[in-house]
């Protein structure tokens, strides 16, 4: 077994402009993941917008900058994760497939172990 | 010590032949697709020194098999402490176990390597390379060649492939049967890859790369073995099958001949036979693939006693349903152009227009290229020079600049 974390990527945009049934559709759509995959979920949370992102980097001098917004800006910004756990890519794609993401997709990275 | 003819011709048909088996097979030992391939390379280079003119192994996968799987317990045993990697994830749960000295017994993996080389999560131009490398056994050079990148860049990239299939757990498996008919899809279109790169090769000297084709037709027949009774793979042999069926007439002295001014009676008649009984065979899926489709077209050529005598009306049929079935702008180009044959120039022209404002055609030098042909046929000897010049631009083979080159000369001045 090994895991997997899903990243939700969506267009902020969209969730903003979305009504009240969409966002009715939404959330039952992850309550229903849930309750399909219970128990290979390990964990998961859904983020704030990425407008209230602060990034904190390495300037050329050695000292740390803060800015303002994501890490790097991009159509699609991370929405939320799921930890998943699964036997292989094939198995951890089956289960991507069922996160809800009607505005955008999700990305998986195997999770990496240290022996 | 000098290898005898014998001998040497017998490693290098079972390395044409067998090579996908005997590294399929010493995965299933190894978990690393790395060590494998070293171990196999060891036990073909040992064949070469072992095996005598009267002593050639009736089975060579067989013999090769357990020599490489031998090696690579040796070294296994050696390193055990010390494995850096994460192994490949084997599933066995459908394979029996090896049984020693019962080589003729060993189970055949080369789908498992094939499915895990052309996995949808790698970049198709990944899963071509992997599988010139792995199934084929074509070297890392080799590869390099057919992608027209340096050896060192293609190794990056098949190191950077490897190591997906180990951390992202890409399992060494045959694909669940709900599974199937999608993964086979992908492994189709990497087949067809490999052919039509040796096909028309799009840069260079050569126009054909006769050892990718041979590569793609094999792996096709492979392919054909194991899983028999494929309406998708059965469509893609034929298609293969019937393209290379016109291969000694496509270039006479170095030069492009097109299919309208080929010597149809240098064409490979048995070929065309075979190919044509598949695609027939191909054609009742419902509906037909596009490599069916394909193949029906190329059938149509192959079987027609002269290009004046070629049902196009019949190819254009098939081009509606290729387009249909898979609506891309190259599908549209070729459609136009039998609409020109079966119309007349002036319909084909018409048919090309819209083609003009697609993209992905603009820098694609067969348009312009039928845009020239189809000019000269109406008299549009201005316009046929643009296009033939434009043509010229977007070429970098040096065999089909030779070809335009040529017409463009023709029209005079």
């Amino acid at each position: 077994m090994a895991e997997y974390l899903v990243l939700i990527y969506e267009d902020e945009k969209s969730y903003e402009a979305a009504d009240e049934a969409t966002m009715k559709r939404v959330m039952a759509g992850h309550m229903q993941f849930g309750e399909k995959h219970g128990a290979v979920i390990r964990g998961g949370n859904a983020l704030e917008s990425t407008s209230t992102a602060t990034s904190v980097r390495k300037g050329a001098t050695g000292d740390l900058n803060v800015t303002d917004g994501p890490f790097s800006e991009t159509k699609e910004g991370l929405g939320g994760y799921y930890v998943i756990e699964a036997a292989d890519l094939d198995a951890a794609l089956v289960i991507a497939r069922d996160v809800p993401a009607e505005f955008g997709g999700v990305e998986v990275r195997p999770i990496r172990v240290f022996d | 010590m000098a290898v005898d003819p014998a001998v040497a011709r017998a490693v290098a048909d079972a390395h044409r032949m067998e090579w996908a088996f005997v590294l399929a097979a010493t995965v299933r030992v190894t978990a690393d697709l790395d060590l494998a391939e070293e171990c196999v390379q060891a036990a073909f280079a040992k064949a070469l020194v072992a095996w005598g003119p009267s002593s050639i192994p009736a089975r060579p996968g067989a013999w090769l098999t357990t020599t490489a799987r031998n090696l690579a317990l040796d070294q296994l045993r050696r390193e055990t402490v010390l494995r850096r990697h994460l192994p490949l994830l084997v599933e066995d749960e459908t394979a029996p176990p090896f049984v020693w000295g019962r080589a003729h017994e060993i189970e055949d993996d080369r789908l498992r390597l094939i499915f895990t080389c052309c996995h949808p999560s790698l970049a198709v131009a990944t899963q071509v390379a992997l599988t010139l490398r792995f199934v084929c056994g074509l070297t890392t050079t080799e590869v390099a060649r057919a992608f027209l990148v340096s050896e060192s860049t293609m190794a990056a990239r098949l190191t950077r492939a490897k190591r997906k299939i180990t951390q992202a757990r890409i399992p060494y498996r045959t694909p669940r049967l709900d599974e199937l008919a999608d993964r086979i899809t992908a492994v189709l279109q990497v087949v067809h890859l490999v052919f039509t790169t040796g096909h028309a090769s799009p840069r260079g000297d050569e126009l054909v790369r006769d050892d990718l084709v041979e590569q793609g037709l094999l792996l096709a027949r492979m392919l054909g073995d194991l899983l028999p009774n494929d309406l998708g793979i059965e469509g893609l042999l034929a298609l293969l099958v019937l393209t290379d069926a016109r291969r000694a007439a496509r270039l006479v002295d170095g030069r492009l001949v097109l299919l309208a001014d080929q010597d149809r009676a240098a064409w490979d008649r048995d070929a065309i036979a075979e190919g044509t009984h598949l695609a027939e065979a191909a054609l009742e899926g419902s509906p037909p693939s596009i490599y069916a489709l394909m193949a029906a077209i190329a059938a149509i050529h192959d079987n027609s006693p002269s290009w004046e005598a070629t049902d196009f009306t019949a190819i254009v049929g098939h081009y509606d349903a290729l387009m249909a079935a898979w609506p891309s702008p190259v599908v549209a180009l070729n459609r136009a152009v039998a609409i020109g044959f079966a119309q007349g120039a002036r319909a084909g022209l018409r048919a090309l227009e819209p083609l003009a404002a697609e993209p992905l055609l603009a820098a694609y030098p067969y348009f312009p290229a039928a845009r020239a042909d189809f000019c000269r046929r109406v008299g549009d000897v201005r316009s046929a020079r643009l296009f033939y010049e434009e043509a010229l631009m977007l070429t970098a083979n040096e065999v089909e600049r030779a070809h335009l080159e040529r017409q463009l000369a023709e029209l005079g001045s």
